[in-house]
Parts: C-alpha cells; structure tokens; sequence
C-alpha cells in the first residue's frame, strides 16, 4: 500500500473493528478491515482502513455511532 | 412423535439454524477475532450480528454489552461469582433453578451472605417480601423470570424499581423467557441477563450469554475465565473491555451462527406472536389436563401469568412411569422428575417425588396439545 493515501482507525477488539466497518458502511465511507500495522501496535487484531480524504467524515460518523477508538493514524 | 420438552431445549429448529451452522462449516470457518484475513472477518461479523440481534430481542442499547458463552449456566455463574464477594449480601426466590441456586450456595461459604424469599405454593413472587428482605450490605437482587417448573412468571419490573431505589442489581435468569416473552432491559431495569441459546432463542445447545449493564462497574467484575482474547495481545493482564474480557478462548462460532438464524426467526416473527400463540396452547393445555379427574396441575392455572411449561401428576403413579408410558405408547416427549430446581419443588410441595413437565414451545399446534392431553387421559383411565 506504499504511496496510497490511506489511514487507519484503531479500536479495542474485532467487535469494535465491525461495529465501526457498519457505522461507515451505513455512512457510505469506503473502508476495510485489514491486520493492525506492526509499525502502530503489537496487538494481533484488525483495524479500519479508509481512504485519508474521508478522516473528518470518518470521525464524525463513529462519533455519532459511539464507536470508541483508540486512534486514526496516516499511512 | 409430539416433542413437549421445550422447557429442556427447544426441537426441532426453525428453517435456517442447521444451515447457517453447515454454512459457517463449509465456507467461513475461521475463528472471529483473531485474525485479519477475509474469513476471520466474516466469522467475526456473524458473531457481531448475533450480538446486535441478541441486542435487539432485548433492547440492550449496546451490543457490546452481549458476551457469549455456552449457556445461561455459565453466564449465571459469571455475574454471581464475578461481583459478590464476603460479606455481600444477595437476595433471590425459592423458585430458582440450580444454576443460581449451587452457585449462591458455594458462595455463601465463603462469606456471601445469601436470603430466600419464599414464593406461594403456585410459584408466585411477592415483589414487598423482596423489599424486605434488603439489608444495609445488600447488592443485588437475582431471579429467574420464568419457573422452569411450572412457568410462573416473577414480576422482574416491579422489583426492578425496588433494586433501583436501593441502589442494587438486578440480575435475570431469562433461561426459560428469551424469545418466548418480551423482555426489555430498559424498562425493566434489568442490569444483567442470563440467557440461553438453545430454548426460545431455538439455536443450538453450546450457545448462551449475558448482557451486562451499563450500572456493572466492570472494574468490579472478575471474569470465570482468563485467556487469549486476540486483543491486548502485548499484555498479559485480562482486557477490561467488553466483550473481550469475559470471552476468553474460542468462542462457539459455529453455534453462534446457528443462534443468530434462530433469533432471526424469533424478530422477524416476533415475540409478542410467540407470545399469544404458546398463550393459546397453554391454557388449552391447563383446561384440558384439570378436567381430568386423578390430575393435579400445579402452578397458577392461568396462562397470562405463565410461560408455555407446566407440571402435572397423576394420583397413584409417579411421574417417571407416566412419561414412561407417553414415551413408549403415545411417542409424546416430556421430562419428569425433579427438573434442576429442588427449592421450586419444594415450594410448590412436589419434593422429592417431582412432576411430569410439559414444555411447549413456538412451533407446536393446539392439535399436539389435543393428543398429549387425551394421551394423559387414557394412561389415567387405564391406572383406575
């Protein structure tokens, strides 16, 4: 994914991982359940990949949806 | 064959539940929430469906408020064993089934402090004999909604509001209720229900949980189990989320696809219809085996207050021949004895000798009910 202009939410647990892929989906955001990169976090679950130019829209969807989240990086 | 030991678990399944299980089998298969790749994630959403359709049922405004186990057993003992501690004190019914009844004895000797308020001979609750039975150490209230025995429902809203005036939790054995009665945790004020999967939910056995309020200071709940979560990965201390930190090790996957088939049934046909229906064939059922003369019906004899189970016996015959005989003669399924619940028992004076049980559930007919009551007559005819 070099070069592409994504970024990454991350969130507590898979469940939190599909409760935001079903807030986004239901906001029309593109996202994707992809492993956590090893660079943000050891831990072995999935985090939520969107596109960068979507992160305001991002966050303002999970925060109506009351997902939680442990933070959105670029990559 | 008449199968009335819904009350046990419920059979036969709805359409779907059977193939949403050989589904995930053949072409998910991957275990939810420990990897990334495409199937994990798919396993991962029919477990996360499950927990909003469970949700739903309920209306639990959280669904990850749901944490899945294997039956309303374990679910029971996880919000027993994880908040009470010596020197707490918990009140519940002499109605309930052991599932509440050898946990609270265990830990009564241990130092937790535990009440039995008797119930009426039919197996009702006083909601006032709760109140008073609150002491100053008191900190929550457990009940079944439904006898597993004879069907009598407590009146959980009412004590409800008794729990929130004191500041207590309500936990709910809704074993013999979810899916068959409407529950709302809201109105209710319900801070922790029990259920199981393979009753009134009609998904298969292996499959159970609990709902957990948001009133549960989770920093006081000690899981039964510790393990790997496939979250926290780098820690090697339990998660404090939900519902990670009470759903160590692999879940039931498989059967929780098959639950979530099940509930599907039960929403899309909806409670209050399953309710009016088994309404229809319990009171047919009640009216058909008190008319028979040498039958002793037990309970309320009324089935608005009443879940679709109820205990009979036959004068002069024990209960186990009885079912014998319905078995071998008349290939009608029902459980007799002591059903898991020695205080129900002896609340409504049937211990030690027990009851025939009828458990009816959302898919039998009120012909089926015909036939098990003529059935009834006949063996009671012949024993004269």
């Amino acid at each position: 994914m070099t070069g592409k202009p994504y970024a990454v939410i991350l969130v507590h647990s898979t469940s939190h991982a599909i409760r935001a892929e079903k807030a986004l989906h239901q906001a029309g955001i593109r996202c994707k359940l992809i492993p956590v990169p090893r660079h943000l976090s050891s831990d072995c679950g999935v985090c939520v990949r969107i596109e960068r130019a979507d992160q305001q829209a991002t966050l303002q969807a999970l925060q109506a949806a009351r997902v939680e989240l442990e933070g959105i990086h670029e990559i | 064959m008449i199968y009335l030991d819904n009350a046990a678990t419920s059979w036969p399944k709805p359409p779907g539940v059977a193939e949403a299980m050989v589904h995930f089998m053949n072409e998910v298969g991957a275990n939810p929430g420990r990897s990334a790749h495409r199937l994990a994630v798919e396993s991962g959403r029919i477990v996360y469906n499950t927990r909003e359709a469970v949700a739903e049922l309920f209306n639990a405004l959280d669904p990850l408020r749901v944490v899945f186990g294997f039956n309303a057993t374990e679910a029971l003992n996880l919000a027993l064993c994880g908040l009470l501690r010596p020197g707490h004190h918990v009140i519940t019914s002499s109605m309930e089934h052991n599932s509440v009844m050898r946990p609270l004895r265990a830990l009564e000797r241990q130092g937790v402090e535990v009440t039995v308020v008797q119930c009426s001979p039919q197996g009702f609750l006083d909601p006032s004999d709760v109140e008073a039975a609150i002491r100053v150490n008191t900190v929550m209230i457990v009940l079944n909604h439904a006898s597993n025995v004879v069907g009598t429902i407590l009146p959980i809203a009412k004590v409800g509001k008794i729990a929130r005036r004191y500041n207590l939790l309500l936990l709910v054995d809704a074993a013999q209720t979810a899916g068959a009665y409407p529950m709302d945790v809201e109105a209710d004020k319900i801070d922790l229900l029990a259920f199981t999967g393979h009753k009134s939910l009609l998904g298969p056995m292996g499959t159970g949980g609990l709902y957990i309020g948001e009133r549960v200071n989770l920093r006081e709940l000690e899981p039964l189990v510790r393990g790997g979560t496939g979250s926290r990965s780098e820690l090697e201390e339990q998660p404090n989320f939900l519902p990670d930190m009470c759903e160590s090790g692999t879940i039931n996957a498989v059967g929780i696809a098959g639950l979530l088939a099940g509930v599907r049934f039960v929403l899309e046909r909806g409670v209050d219809d399953i309710r009016r229906h088994e309404m229809e064939l319990i009171q047919r059922l009640i009216e058909g085996l008190s008319a028979i003369a040498g039958v002793t019906v037990h309970g309320g004899h009324d089935a608005r207050r009443q879940t679709a189970t109820v205990s009979f016996n036959v004068v002069g015959m024990e209960p186990s021949e009885v079912g014998l005989r319905l078995d071998e003669e008349y290939s009608i399924m029902c459980r007799v004895g002591l059903h898991c619940a020695p205080a129900a028992h002896k609340t409504i004076g049937t211990f030690p000798v027990g009851t025939v049980r009828f458990g009816l559930g959302a898919l039998n007919t009120l012909e089926e009910v015909d036939i098990a009551v003529a059935a009834v007559d006949a063996i009671v005819q012949e024993a004269r």
